[in-house]
């Protein structure tokens, strides 16, 4: 009998892209407390369960904010994770609350990259600082810097092309673009956000070292959490780097960027519909 | 970790099961689940997994156990052949058929890479004389339709656009389009949507009902988790793919989503995108595919070629001697001789899992007509020489070049790229050591 519901627990993390060593590790700790504090009802399991999970998470983190001027974030990413549209939500987020907000394009590879930020600038009420399609993205970073600087900005987004981890000629340049933030004003980038896929699976982890060894990183935002997938392999990215989920995605309007709730997250784990 | 999947954790089981005649039940399980682990570890669904273990551990009981190999080789082999079997077999081409324009209409989650493919598409076949002509249908996400521009503007393939017109229209016009200006390929590119978005998804079968769809193509991220059948199955009710395509493959995910996707859909994987270039597109292979899956590089189609080719013990004796420190001129030559039977050294290491991550190994190169100059050169050694390469001096050095008929630099560069290799062979079999279970090597036992 409970054997079967250690099983069914183990199957739900597991689909919830939660990893088989987690999820194995997950319910050895809930039979050795069960065990400890002999319980059996399955409701409780469940609790316990959840309990542990949530503890693995851990608590959401907040947006940093720099005492002494502006606060500098920098957005990175894998292809398609979602980058340029959480800058957008963020910076609408921000500008709702009364903060200046001025945006870098550092995207300058992908083709209409710019254009879309431009899009999302108008949406939030930010400005957007360009340069051509294929130019230097550190000098838009460092531009847009100094443009925030001088314009007295609350926040200052960059955000930057999608890249895969295992492109070591393309992680340099992100790190140069972090280097070139740091030279145009002391302490920044404050922030560095790792963007991650709900949808991804375990790749999610090799992603989250390989961008933790270029640049440090300071947060994840989860995106794409509106569909299906339960994003699990997040318990797994926020272990190994030690930093905390930030924000959620939850669609592509401007409200639907959302402060991370870890009781909410685990709830949706188990939720099956 | 480098060697990391299952050929690692297979090296104690194989152990265990060396010379038996026929595979045991047990046999089968012990080897299975490492494979359901493996399969796990690659973001193949977990109901799918369930049912291919059962499906592997019914054909494998009892089976006869082939001469060369172990049962648990056997095992794996099985493994690796349902694998392919059920993600197609062989590769699928898409064929043109009845009357043109033929329409294209690529669909998928957001972020999955349909704008980069809808290029990529064009240019493949435009390269086989068609006349692609692609259509811009996201008009929802902010700039997609320059995205699309902008691709096609580089290169140089028509971009139909309308603004503020509904994709259904869009569409339709753009058929009209093609029928007047000679394009007998239409590429449709839709806008990222969720399978769970009802009214997107009837735009889609909206579009099938208004104009002939050829083939509706559904666009999946090789990095997806779990959700992947979820994802799949929900597009194929909706609007019966024909088929799909798997992007982001240049990373380094396993890509259990494509077991996962072909088994709910039972539709073929048609190309895999490999890059951001426009020319970054293969034809899918499922064979290659199932052993990326199974996290064992081509060990597999390494151990046939061996076995097809050469000696067993001769290899495996190599292959030890490649990854040790002893590795010396006289084998490099062994080697030589070996290679046009089994093929060139740098493609018999990318075979092996892991391989791709040791830097400088695709510096390994040996190009043919180098070959027999190195040969020559080699010949001109003494054995001591071949042996001990570090006593090869200024003088040594001038004779083996007149020997050869070469020129000395030419007999400096061989002796400095075969310090090179025999470096980073060291270090490959240095690694191979710490990767606890066993060599690699150990699969030709
Ligand atoms: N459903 C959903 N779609 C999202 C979310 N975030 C981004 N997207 C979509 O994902 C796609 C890729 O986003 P984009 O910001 O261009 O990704 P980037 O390449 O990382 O900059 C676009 O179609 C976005 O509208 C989200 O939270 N939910
Ligand atoms: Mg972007």
């Amino acid at each position: 009998m409970t054997e079967e519901l250690y099983e069914e627990l183990e199957a739900i993390l597991i689909q919830a892209d939660l990893g088989v060593e987690a999820s194995v590790g997950l319910v050895e700790t809930l039979r050795q407390r069960a065990k400890a504090e002999k319980i059996k009802a399955a409701e409780e399991l469940r609790w316990l369960l959840k309990d542990e999970l949530k503890k693995l998470i851990g608590e959401p983190g907040v947006l940093i904010k720099n005492p002494s001027g502006p606060t500098v974030v920098m957005i990175v990413g894998v292809n398609g994770t979602g980058k340029t549209t959480s800058v957008g939500k963020l910076a609408y987020h921000l500008a709702e609350q009364g903060q200046k907000v001025v945006l870098g394009a550092a995207d300058t590879f992908r083709a209409a990259a710019i254009e879309q930020l431009e899009i999302w600038g108008e949406r939030a009420g930010a400005a957007v600082i360009r340069h051509q399609m294929g130019s230097d993205p550190a000098a838009v970073a460092f531009d847009a810097v100094q443009a925030g600087l001088s314009r007295r900005a609350d926040y200052i987004l960059i955000d930057t092309a999608g890249r895969l981890h295992t492109q070591t000629n393309l992680m340099q340049e992100l790190e140069k673009v972090g280097r070139v933030i740091g030279r145009a004003m002391d302490g920044a980038p404050h922030e560095i956000l790792l963007v991650v896929d709900a949808t991804t699976g375990q790749n999610a982890l090799n992603q989250a070292k390989l961008f933790a060894k270029a640049v440090p990183i300071t947060g994840i935002i989860l995106t794409k959490l509106d569909g299906t997938a339960k994003g699990g392999i997040v318990a797994a990215v926020v272990n190994t780097l030690r930093v905390p989920v930030k924000f959620i995605g939850i669609g592509e309007g401007v409200e639907d960027l959302k402060p991370f709730d870890t009781e909410a997250f685990v709830e949706a784990i188990f939720d099956r519909s | 970790m480098l060697f990391e999947g299952l050929s690692q954790r297979l090296q104690d089981t194989f152990k265990r099961l060396r010379g038996r005649g026929k595979l045991s039940e047990k046999d089968v399980k012990e080897v299975l689940r490492e494979v359901k682990l493996a399969l796990l570890e690659a973001d193949v669904n977990f109901k799918v997994v369930r049912t291919f273990i059962a499906r592997v551990q019914e054909r494998a009981v009892g089976e006869e156990v082939m001469n060369s190999l172990t049962p648990a080789q056997q095992v794996i082999k099985i493994v690796r052949d349902e694998l392919t079997e059920l993600m197609g077999g062989s590769a699928v081409q898409l064929r043109f058929e009845g009357k043109p324009p033929y329409i294209i209409m690529l669909c998928g989650l957001q972020g999955s890479g349909k704008t980069t493919t809808a290029g990529k598409l064009a240019k493949y076949w435009q390269k086989q004389g068609r006349r692609p002509l692609l259509v811009a249908c996201d008009i929802y996400r902010p700039a997609a339709v320059k995205q699309l521009q902008v691709v096609g503007e580089s290169l140089n393939i028509p971009v139909f656009a309308l603004n503020g017109q509904d994709p259904v229209v869009i569409a339709a016009e753009a058929l009209e389009y093609a029928k007047n200006h000679n394009h007998d390929l239409i590429i449709l590119d839709t806008a990222g949507r969720l399978h769970i978005d009802a009214e997107l998804m009837g735009e889609l079968q909206r579009i099938r009902e208004r104009v002939p769809v050829y083939r509706t193509i559904l666009v999946v991220d090789a990095m997806t988790g779990q959700d992947a059948v979820t994802v799949a199955e929900e597009f194929n009710n909706a609007i019966n793919i024909d088929g799909v395509i798997l992007t982001k493959l240049d990373g380094d995910a396993r890509g259990g989503a494509a077991l996962s996707v072909r088994s709910v859909t039972g539709k073929p994987i048609l190309f895999g995108g490999f890059g951001e270039k426009s020319d970054a597109l293969e034809v899918f292979h499922p064979d290659r595919m199932a052993g990326r899956i199974l996290g064992m590089g081509d060990v597999l189609s390494l151990i046939e070629k061996a076995e097809a080719s050469i000696d067993q013990d001769e290899a495996l004796k190599m292959g030890k001697r490649m990854l040790s420190a002893e590795f010396t001129l006289e084998d490099f030559q062994a080697q030589l001789e070996q290679m046009r039977k089994l093929g060139p050294m740098d493609q018999i290491l990318q075979m092996l899992p892991g391989a791709n991550k040791i830097k400088g190994l695709d510096k390994i190169k040996v190009d043919e007509k180098q070959l027999r100059r190195i040969e020559a050169m080699i010949q001109s050694m003494t054995p001591e020489e071949r042996r001990r390469p570090e006593i090869i001096d200024g003088s040594r050095r001038r004779r083996i070049a007149a020997g050869a008929g070469v020129k000395v630099q030419d007999v400096n560069k061989l002796l400095k790229q075969f310090e090179e290799s025999r470096k980073l062979l060291k270090q490959l079999g240095l690694l191979e050591k710490k990767a606890k279970k066993g060599g690699l090597f150990s699969l030709f036992k």
